[in-house]
């Protein structure tokens, strides 16, 4: 085998990079929310990037490995122990059979990856490894890790001791967090001043947050432009029929909560959107704890793609610092 | 009428093709999606036909976003001129109405609901003019319906009845969505029925049950060994209103794996549909009963 679970943690799930390609049937893409996170810890390790890692969200779970092994904690500031000794983050630890590893107390940011030499080797469901719970997939049953749980972990040709991924180039949220947009979708649904109050107001993650999708409070409820509704719509002004749901669309239903949909989203239902958040920011969601101060900013294409390059490059980067 | 074209952030395309839900904007986003498939667009990852709109996901590093707009947009003057005929099936689901799971379920959600003191299908029933439940139920389980959608959660149909507009059922969704809905509970929100493929949060008006597994990610039931889904758009449901009895022996069927649902391939033509509604409808059930 490879890692006992004595303790799992909040809601340790096993991530990799998704399954693309059933949408339409309403199985999300799932895999790791900070997908940058996931792959350092992969390279650190020696993985293929798109290795199934763990994914602990708030606290760490608590281990016992039953082989030697490479790991390597990325994402959210949550400090490694090795039997007790406190360890480095975004860095390759060696543990051996027998050693334990767990955590401190989270220090910032949400979601911690866990990447162990040769990946977490349950098997591939719909072309991935990763838990999505709402279906039964992936994972172990399809469910969060349990106490009791045996892990198994593929051969894996293992990764020098001690690299780390340098400190300007890990990614991680302090303070207040901008989400960059793209206006659209269903945007025209909203009057110019409730539209221009969604911007201007300060909003705050609420303690409803998970993989599915992440609410916010704190804000001016929006005002609708007035209209009759277009058959099959529902009564309500922020229904509409039933449509899809891009990745990172921003609904409000009855006007009052945005709720931003991540990688376990409901693929559609019926209610407007005022938008999508740009694919560079949706790691950063990923990292965000309950409370955290947030304001929505407007973008164009041009620079929703110009901030795409940059994550790249940012990946690129971290793959030149440890080749 | 032409198709509205959003960008859904830098990686979706999402195009409503009519506010108001008709089978005829249906048919436009199923012929369109068709197209958008045939045509092997190089960068597109995801295709998503839903009632009356569609969404494309696509890799903007392999293409461009304005040159995904310009492909679809081509596509579209294809699929305006599209048949509105597909080979499909019709399949018999049966619904144990008014069950005690989804009553249960009912009752602990008062609260959220516009009629605290009645139960969803009497609220249904009252607000759509029929005198009784029963009178109700008939109109619900009547004419079939078209699944017009799968999503939400795991392979979930979304159903529009095959009926006039003015027969139309039509309901709103819980004041406030529940936390919890019964495996398989059959119900209604705005004119859409469904079918919860799984346990989970829903805020659509409860009416019954159906004993049929609709979902089974182990691949085991007899009929979902070659995928986990059983649903898929154009798929034509009717539903066959049983009792207790036959609910308890379905289901034990349905748990030794002895259940198959009755199916029956049938091509629908939309144009010859709405030339007389009531009559292909009964031609479609002498197609799945065989008489």
């Amino acid at each position: 085998m490879g890692i006992k679970v004595i303790n799992p943690g909040l809601a340790t799930t096993i991530q990799d990079l998704g399954r693309p390609g059933y949408y339409h049937l309403g199985i999300p893409i799932g895999g790791a929310m900070d997908r940058f996170a996931l792959h350092c810890a992969n390279l650190l390790v020696g993985n293929d990037e798109g290795a199934a890692c763990l994914e602990c969200v708030f606290m760490g779970p608590e281990l016992e490995f039953t082989q030697d092994a490479t790991v390597a904690i990325t994402g959210a500031d949550l400090p490694p122990k090795i039997d007790g000794e406190p360890q480095a983050t975004w860095t390759a630890l060696k543990v051996k059979a027998g050693q334990v590893l767990s955590f401190d107390f989270l220090k910032a940011g949400a979601r911690a990856y866990i990447a162990v030499s040769g990946g977490i080797d349950v098997p591939v469901q719909l072309g991935s490894r990763s838990t999505y719970v709402i279906g039964a997939l992936g994972g172990i049953e399809g469910r969060p890790i349990a106490a009791g749980d045996d892990l198994p972990v593929g051969a894996g040709a293992g990764a020098p001791e001690g690299r780390s991924v340098p400190i300007d180039l890990r990614r991680m949220p302090a303070g207040p967090v901008e989400l960059r947009m793209i206006p659209g979708l269903y945007w025209h649904r909203v009057t110019k001043e409730a539209g221009e109050g969604f911007f201007d107001d300060t909003w705050k993650v609420a303690p409803e947050c998970d993989r599915m999708g992440y609410r916010f409070r704190g804000g001016r409820p929006l005002d609708f432009v007035p209209r009759e509704q277009p058959f099959g719509a529902g009564s309500d002004p922020s229904n509409i029929v039933d449509a899809c749901y891009p990745y990172g669309s921003i609904q409000v239903p009855g006007g009052t909560e945005p709720i931003v949909l991540h990688r376990d989203a409901v693929s559609g239902g019926g209610y407007f959107m005022l938008g999508t958040i740009i694919s560079a920011d949706m790691d950063l969601i990923g990292q965000m704890q309950p409370h955290t101060e947030t304001k929505f900013v407007a973008v164009d294409m041009d620079e929703a793609l110009k901030a795409r390059q940059e994550r790249h490059a940012a990946l690129d980067a971290v793959r030149a610092a440890l080749d | 009428m032409e198709n509205r074209y959003s960008f859904g952030g830098d990686e979706h395309i999402f195009v409503e093709v009519n506010e108001e839900m008709s089978l005829e904007a249906f048919f436009k986003s199923l012929s369109m999606t068709n197209a958008v498939r045939d045509a092997g667009i190089a960068g597109v990852t995801e295709i998503c036909p839903a009632n009356a709109s569609f969404q494309i996901k696509f890799d903007p590093d392999v293409i461009k976003p304005d040159d995904m707009l310009a492909e679809l947009k081509k596509l579209e003057v294809a699929a305006e001129n599209a048949e509105s005929r597909i080979d499909t099936r019709i399949i018999e689901v049966p619904v144990f109405f008014q069950d005690p799971w989804t009553h249960e379920t009912l009752m602990r959600f008062r609260e959220r609901h516009q009629d605290p003191n009645g139960t969803d299908l009497e609220y249904a029933a009252r607000i759509n003019g029929y005198d009784s439940v029963d009178a109700f139920i008939n109109a619900y389980a009547g004419a079939p319906w078209f699944v017009s959608m799968v999503g939400f959660v795991s392979g979930l149909p979304f159903l529009y009845q095959m009926v006039e507009r003015e027969r139309q059922i039509q309901v709103p969704k819980y004041l406030r969505p529940r936390t919890d809905t019964p495996k398989q509970t059959v119900g209604i929100g705005g004119c859409f029925g469904c079918i919860y493929s799984v346990r989970g949060a829903g805020g659509y008006q409860m009416f019954g049950i159906t004993p049929m597994t609709i979902f089974d990610p182990k691949q085991e039931t007899n009929y979902l060994r070659d995928f986990m889904v059983f649903f898929k758009p154009g798929d034509i449901v009717k539903w066959k209103s049983i009792d207790r009895a036959e609910y308890d022996a379905t289901l034990a069927d349905v748990e030794a794996n002895k259940f198959t649902p009755r199916i029956h391939d049938v091509t629908f033509d939309l144009e010859e549909f709405e030339k007389d509604i009531d009559g292909y409808n009964a031609k479609l059930m002498e197609g799945l009963y065989g008489n």
